[in-house]
């Protein structure tokens, strides 16, 4: 297994905002990807955006400038 | 084969839907069912589907877009999750069975009340006759853009302004026009508009959807698997998913995707002119064929779809179908169209009507033989 680092994990309540979140952080060159939701997390969609921790302020304004509903953000210990 | 038949399903795609969907069989996971890279292409590929499809029809949202099997699945999903007991309808002459039945189906089992909006023989109606039909329970006007019979368009945003004047919801059978004829739901106030991915847009059979207004509410016609909340006991809330049980047809959607970029380099205006030149070509070389009757409005400037409905003397319009198929090797379509209301209109109950329906594959040499064929048994 890989080493596991921390994560900022964001969620959603439907697919189409995770494959939104994707468009728009590779539109604007927003580090990241789209994982299966870790089972220390509930949400809705089954697809999460891991993302390097510590960067909360810059998608937060993502987020909104995007008009993308996220339901959760949560750093979590993750491999890879 | 001289194929005529495009209002039934354009038989001919372009090349890059048949590329698209053999990549997809041979790529692509299932969307939203997990986070591999097959299931990631996939979901990409719905998702960016949902937003041309959002972007074409003028849906302010992508995730309002909902995919279906096709038009009928999308009407029954708009008709019979909007609808409550004691509502009224108003509909129109011109409809398809595919938005007929599910109405008849509320009337007679006591949900709706129901009126139409008759045809005159020209297969025209009188807008007037929407002022007229309103009742204190009426709740919404469910029509088609196009008649699938004459071609004759409805004019969507006239009925839109009057359906938002009097709070009215209005759903719209975009069959025989979504792309065909621009289309822009916001700007013509519809609130549902139910398309088919395999006529004018050239995607595969099984694809077709609806795009909803934001705000609209409508309920579940079917609940099941959806890739999210599993732990929910009933269908997620949120839109598309709230009306998409079950795995999508990512296939069909990867080359209905393809068809639209299709349509966005070819430009619909520019398909829209090229196939009523074709239709009028083929009106003026038939019209004045002696024994020939044509039904419709072929005024120039009118507004309308590429088809041409005619008829052959008294000849039953399927033997004129299956000679045109077994002597000149020309596909039309014959009967009723599965419009009854409108051949009623027109006064074609028992003959029916030879339709002949062009798309951008079809050339100036096809029609003119479509012609010569029309007059040779004209003259038989």
């Amino acid at each position: 297994m890989r080493t596991k680092t921390p994560s900022l994990v964001i969620t959603f309540s439907a697919t189409t905002d995770a494959m939104a979140m994707e468009s728009y952080c590779q539109s604007h060159d927003l580090p990241g990807r789209l994982i299966p939701i870790p089972r220390e997390i509930h949400a809705g969609c089954g697809l999460a955006w891991k993302t390097t921790s510590g960067m909360e302020d810059t998608f937060t304004a993502a987020l909104e400038q995007a008009g993308i509903r996220a339901e959760a953000m949560t750093t979590l210990e993750l491999w890879g | 084969m001289i194929y005529l038949d495009n209002a039934a399903t354009t038989q001919r795609k372009p090349q890059q839907v048949l590329d698209a969907v053999v990549q997809a069989m041979t790529t692509m996971g299932n969307a939203s069912r997990g986070a591999h890279g097959s299931a990631l292409e996939a979901a990409r590929a719905v998702y960016n589907t949902r937003a041309k499809l959002a972007k074409l029809f003028g849906c302010s949202r992508a995730d309002h877009v909902v995919f279906t099997c096709n038009s009928t699945e999308a009407l029954n999903i708009a008709i019979r999750g909007t609808l409550n007991p004691g509502d009224h309808v108003i509909s129109t002459d011109l409809e398809h069975n595919s938005v007929l039945r599910p109405l008849y189906l509320l009337e007679e089992t006591g949900v709706i009340s129901l009126d139409f909006v008759p045809a005159n023989r020209r297969g025209q109606v009188d807008y007037a006759d929407f002022e007229r039909l309103l009742k204190p329970n009426t709740r919404a006007i469910v029509c088609t853009h196009a008649s699938n019979l004459t071609g004759e368009l409805l004019d969507i945003r006239r009925i839109g302004a009057f359906a938002k004047q009097k709070g009215l919801l209005l759903i719209v059978d975009a069959s025989q026009t979504a792309g065909c004829v621009p289309i822009d739901m916001e700007a013509m106030g519809v609130d549902i508009l139910c398309f088919t991915g395999h006529k004018g847009l050239y995607g595969p059979q099984g694809t077709g959807g609806l795009c909803i207004r934001e705000g609209v509410e409508i309920r579940p016609f079917k609940v099941g698997g959806s890739g999210v909340q599993s732990y929910n006991p009933h269908q997620p809330e949120e839109y598309p998913t709230r009306l998409e049980a079950g795995t999508l047809n990512s296939h069909g959607i990867m080359g209905l995707s393809a068809a639209l970029d299709f349509l966005t380099e070819t430009g619909i205006p520019a398909i829209a002119d090229y196939e009523h030149d074709l239709m009028y070509r083929f009106y003026n070389g038939v019209k004045d064929i002696p024994g020939v009757t044509v039904y419709g409005d072929f005024t120039p400037g009118h507004n309308r779809t590429a088809v041409v409905a005619l008829n052959i003397r008294d000849y039953d319009s399927s033997a004129v179908s299956d000679e045109l198929a077994m002597g000149f090797d020309i596909a039309t379509r014959p009967g009723a169209h599965c419009a009854p209301r409108m051949h009623r209109a027109l006064g074609t109950q028992e003959q029916g009507a030879v339709r002949f329906s062009f798309s951008w594959f079809n050339t100036a040499e096809e029609v003119d033989k479509a012609i010569a064929a029309v007059k040779e048994l004209a003259e038989g």
